[in-house]
């Protein structure tokens, strides 16, 4: 969806201020560590994935999304998941006062022993492919011009766009089916994009902008 | 910290309350939020309390941008192990011991004389955890998403690196489940340095490809 989170080429959000690197904290406040770790512990009762989780945060109001730091965002991302998957309900998280009994989950809560290998694990995003890559290396393409309404990953900036595939690099879940459950496997391509091709005459002639696109997300170039 | 534009007061309000002391100030509106959600998580039994403090405890203690430095270091020392990051990044850095969540599809790119690589996540934050841990403040603001794209070369002198005109810059930007760690160029000066030696010398800007390294020994001592 072309929602507040796609920000690529977007213009008044001011210079970057980085932190020095040897001085900036992991978290800035203790809150934002607890977030980190609910979200993820969270996750592991297996009610969404990756995708769903996304499109739970950039379907904010651009709005809060845009007034909220990062770890708030992913705050009201967990509790919209949270509350769909009727987990806890609206007047629970206000209050942290426990109403209704648990529900019960997919998987079980996520112990601290077992922490350690779940993150080492990761979940691995390719499937086998259910055809052959319709696009080969050094190949022409223009990406598609949709504006979903559902996620996607497609940016804005690329749409329409002529570039050429750099890489072939294997079937993996589809996020734009997958945020609704459905995995169906695709083909992923890194497509290369010149800088004026998507920023126009006043972009540096020799940059580069990529992105890894889902094969439904590409065309042959005619 | 970003996007905080008065559109919402309650985030106003909670900058005044930045430092939290657990015992006994008043709790920010968001720090209460979140005390809130996780009380209900634990009370309802989704969530157990010692999981949510190893989660912290690794990304505070093991997994961070150290295990980045030491892959590059390798890499500038051990030939056979970059050509096999560059065939299969994810199992070379299996060897090393990093791999696993937003890390199961690694890439790396190499930066060189003539070409620059820097990495961004346009549409949220994906950035490689298992080497280089969670993501600096800047990497997920809108400031550098939105920029680094459109002008990479005035977002890379906001961090103090000034490219010549004719090094070409490649942006990355990682909008499917691929994650890049840049390879920066083995600063001048280096060659009798050990391989600890020499990740000591790696910052993690260098690995998103915001920085370039500056020359070791004796330039290090000058008067900048």
């Amino acid at each position: 969806m072309n929602g507040p989170h796609d920000v690529g080429g977007q213009r008044g959000f001011g210079a970057v201020a980085p932190e020095p690197e040897q001085r900036e904290p992991l978290f800035h406040a203790p809150w934002e560590a607890r977030m980190l770790a609910l979200t993820l512990a969270a996750g592991a009762l297996g009610h969404w994935n990756i995708d769903r989780s996304r499109h739970a945060r950039e379907s904010l109001p651009p709005a809060i999304y845009y007034g909220s730091s990062y770890y708030e965002i992913w705050r009201r991302g967990l509790e919209t998941l949270l509350a769909d998957a009727g987990l806890v309900s609206a007047d629970e998280l206000m209050t942290g006062q426990t109403v209704g009994a648990p529900a019960l989950t997919n998987r079980p809560a996520l112990q601290a022993a077992h922490v350690v290998p779940m993150l080492a694990a990761g979940s691995p995003y390719t499937r086998e492919p259910p055809a052959p890559a319709r696009f080969a290396q050094g190949q022409r393409v223009r990406a598609i011009n949709d504006h979903p309404t559902g996620h996607t990953r497609l940016p804005r900036y690329a749409r329409g766009r002529l570039g050429t595939i750099a890489a072939v690099r294997g079937c993996f879940v589809f996020p734009d089916t997958n945020a609704t459950g459905d995995p169906d496997p695709q083909w992923c391509y890194t497509v290369v994009f010149d800088a004026t091709e998507l920023w126009g005459r006043g972009a540096d002639p020799r940059s580069t902008v990529s992105i890894d696109a889902f094969e439904p997300y590409l065309d042959p170039a005619a | 910290m970003t996007g905080h534009n008065g559109l919402m007061p309650a985030d106003d309000h909670e900058h005044e309350h930045e430092h939290e002391h657990e015992d006994h100030s008043e709790l920010s509106a968001i720090a209460a939020r979140v005390r809130a959600l996780e009380s209900v998580l634990i009370d309802k039994g989704y969530v157990d309390p010692g999981a949510l403090d190893a989660i912290i405890e690794t990304y505070q203690h093991e997994i961070g941008p150290r295990n980045g430095a030491r892959v590059v270091a390798r890499a500038w020392t051990d030939p056979d192990y970059l050509e096999r990051l560059r065939s299969d990044a994810t199992a070379a850095l299996a060897e090393l011991g990093y791999g696993g969540r937003q890390g199961e599809h690694m890439v790396v790119v190499e930066n060189t004389d003539d070409i620059h690589h820097v990495v961004v996540c346009t549409l949220c934050s994906c950035y490689p955890w298992p080497v280089l841990g969670l993501p600096p403040v800047w990497y997920k603001s809108p400031a550098y998403r939105s920029r680094v794209v459109i002008d990479p070369r005035t977002v890379l002198a906001e961090f103090g690196t000034e490219l010549a005109d004719d090094v070409q810059v490649r942006v990355w930007d990682s909008t499917a489940e691929l994650r890049y760690l840049v390879i920066p160029q083995r600063p001048a000066g280096t060659d009798g340095l050990t391989e600890d030696q020499l990740a000591a010398l790696v910052t993690r800007n260098s690995m998103i490809g915001t920085e370039v390294l500056a020359p070791a020994g004796p330039a290090e001592t000058e008067p900048s």
